[in-house]
């Protein structure tokens, strides 16, 4: 037996470590993480990365601060002559920002902003080229949680998988494990990006009668719940072309092999973006935009000559819903709203603004199709009214929030 | 304190005091997650198998081997996002299979550590795709001249790093 004594303790060894990974393969089925060693293994290395990383950091500091100044007048006055091409620009975005803002506000689109950041530094890597992920030096005592996005100035970097107590790990968005939903910012394409075996980033399955060119920008959908819309990845690099997808290389806008400082999104607020600076109601500029509504139709409301009503919140370009989206309800000036929906058991149903339900908001809204009643083609009596069958625009919110109650809506 | 190590009389055999055996193991591991963020070449090296394979080579006792390849293994596995178990698995061989050399052959020549060492970079990485691929599905590229790139890389590394580390070794 002590002739085989080596051998039979290399085989308890193996058989034990396959034993063990066979129960983590189990497990991670179901979810259950073996965080004991790792817990200890984190704990033994990350104090040295950590005080390293410090040491290196006051040092650094203390030579760009103190010592190392040459060229900064210079590069002072290049940066003021930035800062000023740079507000002038400024101006011009803000307005067209201010447009969009108040285009998405009246669409009734919900964003994902970033509310809170924390400031975290990257002390250590996994190591291992099969595993690309980063260690940060905040954890849960700083409010770090799970799936939390990690990013740069730059752009994406990816999010937090496991925390501990003064640390976490953060898997980046060129791990093979990884997806991040992606735009493309001129062509509106959605995809997935993911990181392939060699740690590019990848979106594939786009058609390849699609429109992506080269340099094109890639920046988050959004619709992986991780990460805030816009944000940037990176621009396309390479396109592989199949006979049916596309392969598109994204190169990241963030050195991800070079990581210093990142932040971690720990507050995000779904909010619907509101133009900053901006007075004016939404319901007003809906009144505006709103072409095909007829400022004053040569019938009175409810009674048109092309038969049954469209909903008549619109009948004045208020919608009672995007008034009080301006503030609160009870502030909202309460337009007078009046439904006569065909099949509706009360016509003449008189209600405000200011107490609209969302059943009644959803009602207002829902009903777009105007259909007639006694003559089957009138000639228009006014050139701006709606000829018979038309649709009118929509104004109805999209938010998934708000329930659709079609019921009064005409048939 | 100090562990030993004993061996067939005609090799000599070396231990290494306790402070060295376990800080030489946690600086290379240290080091190897550490390094890349400020150097990323350096991901093309394995420290802690280098240091696996000249603590087996120096005990030659096959049972130590194992055990320090196991162990460094596990330490490294933990950091990563995988399961435990993947490079414990590997470096458990590669230890058992030095040390085990080690006691048949001549170490201590800059040509043998430089074909042993590439032999069992290789090795190395054999078993743990094998193992990750065939147990635990990872979707792994392999790719012989990276591999071997790799593997002559380190043993060019290791070969400086086991003479820095010879003044570490006492006799048993």
């Amino acid at each position: 037996m002590g002739r085989y004594r080596n051998v039979s303790i290399l085989a308890a060894a193996i058989f034990l470590q396959v034993l063990g990974l066979a129960i983590q393969v189990k497990r991670s089925a179901e979810n259950k993480s073996d965080r004991l060693i790792r817990i200890w293994a984190v704990s033994a290395v990350t104090p040295f990365e950590k005080a390293i990383v410090s040491v290196q950091s006051g040092v650094s500091g203390i030579w760009h601060n103190y010592f190392y100044l040459r060229g900064v007048r210079q590069e002072n006055r290049q940066l003021r002559e930035q800062i000023e091409q740079l507000q002038l620009e400024q101006v011009r975005l803000q307005q067209d920002a201010n447009q969009a803002h108040r285009l998405q506000a009246l669409l009734g689109f919900k964003e994902q902003f970033i509310a809170k950041t924390l400031a975290a530094q990257v002390i250590g890597s996994s190591g291992s080229e099969q595993s690309r992920t980063v260690y940060i030096d905040k954890g849960s005592r700083d409010g770090v949680q799970q799936d939390m996005a990690v990013i740069s100035a730059a752009g994406v970097v990816g999010k937090v998988i496991a925390v501990y107590k003064s640390a976490s790990q953060v898997m980046l968005i060129n791990d093979h494990d990884s997806g991040v939903g992606a735009i493309f910012q001129e062509s509106r394409l959605q995809g997935t990006l993911k990181g392939n075996v060699s740690g590019e980033l990848v979106i594939d399955k786009i058609m390849s009668d699609e429109d992506v060119k080269m340099g094109d920008k890639v920046l988050t959908s959004g619709g992986d719940l991780i990460f805030p819309k816009g944000l940037m990845i990176g621009t396309v690099a390479k396109i592989k072309k199949g006979p049916e997808f596309f392969e598109v290389t994204v190169k990241p806008a963030t050195a991800l092999n070079r990581l210093e400082e990142v932040l971690v999104i720990t507050k995000k607020e779904e909010r619907e973006p509101v133009a900053p600076g901006t007075s004016m109601r939404a319901a007003d500029i809906l009144a505006q935009r709103l072409p095909s509504v007829p400022d004053k139709p040569a019938n009175p409301p409810g009674t048109s000559a092309t038969g049954t009503t469209v909903h008549s919140a619109t009948a004045n370009g208020v919608n009672p819903r995007l008034a009080s989206q301006n503030g609160s309800p009870q502030n909202a000036e309460a337009p007078q709203v009046r439904t006569s929906a065909p099949g509706s058991s009360n016509p003449s149903r008189t209600t405000t603004g200011a107490e609209t339900s969302a059943g009644d908001v959803s009602n207002s809204t829902t009903s777009h199709i105007v259909k007639p009643a006694t003559n089957a083609n009138p000639a228009p009596a006014n050139a701006k009214l709606p000829a018979p069958e038309t649709t009118a625009k929509p104004v109805a919110n999209t938010s998934p929030s708000q329930p659709d109650t079609a019921g009064d809506s005409p048939q | 304190m100090a562990l030993t190590y004993t061996s067939r009389e005609q090799i000599e055999v070396y231990r290494f005091s306790l402070p060295i055996a376990i800080m030489v193991p946690l600086l290379a591991v240290f080091f190897q997650v550490f390094l890349p963020l400020r150097f990323p070449f350096v991901s093309i090296f394995d420290l802690p198998l280098l240091v696996v394979i000249f603590f087996a080579m120096a005990r030659r006792n096959p049972v130590a081997g194992l055990l320090t390849g196991a162990a460094i293994g596990l330490l490294q596995d933990s950091l990563t996002r995988q399961p435990i178990g993947l490079y414990g698995i590997a470096k458990t061989l590669v230890g058992y299979g030095a040390s085990s050399l080690g006691v048949k052959l001549d170490v201590e020549s800059i040509g043998t550590r430089l074909i042993v060492t590439t032999a069992f970079y290789v090795i190395h990485e054999i078993v743990y795709f094998s193992v990750a691929r065939g147990m635990v599905r990872l979707d792994l590229h392999w790719s012989w001249p990276h591999e071997l790139e790799s593997a002559i890389a380190n043993a060019v590394l290791g070969v400086l790093l086991f003479a820095l580390m010879d003044r570490l070794k006492q006799r048993a």
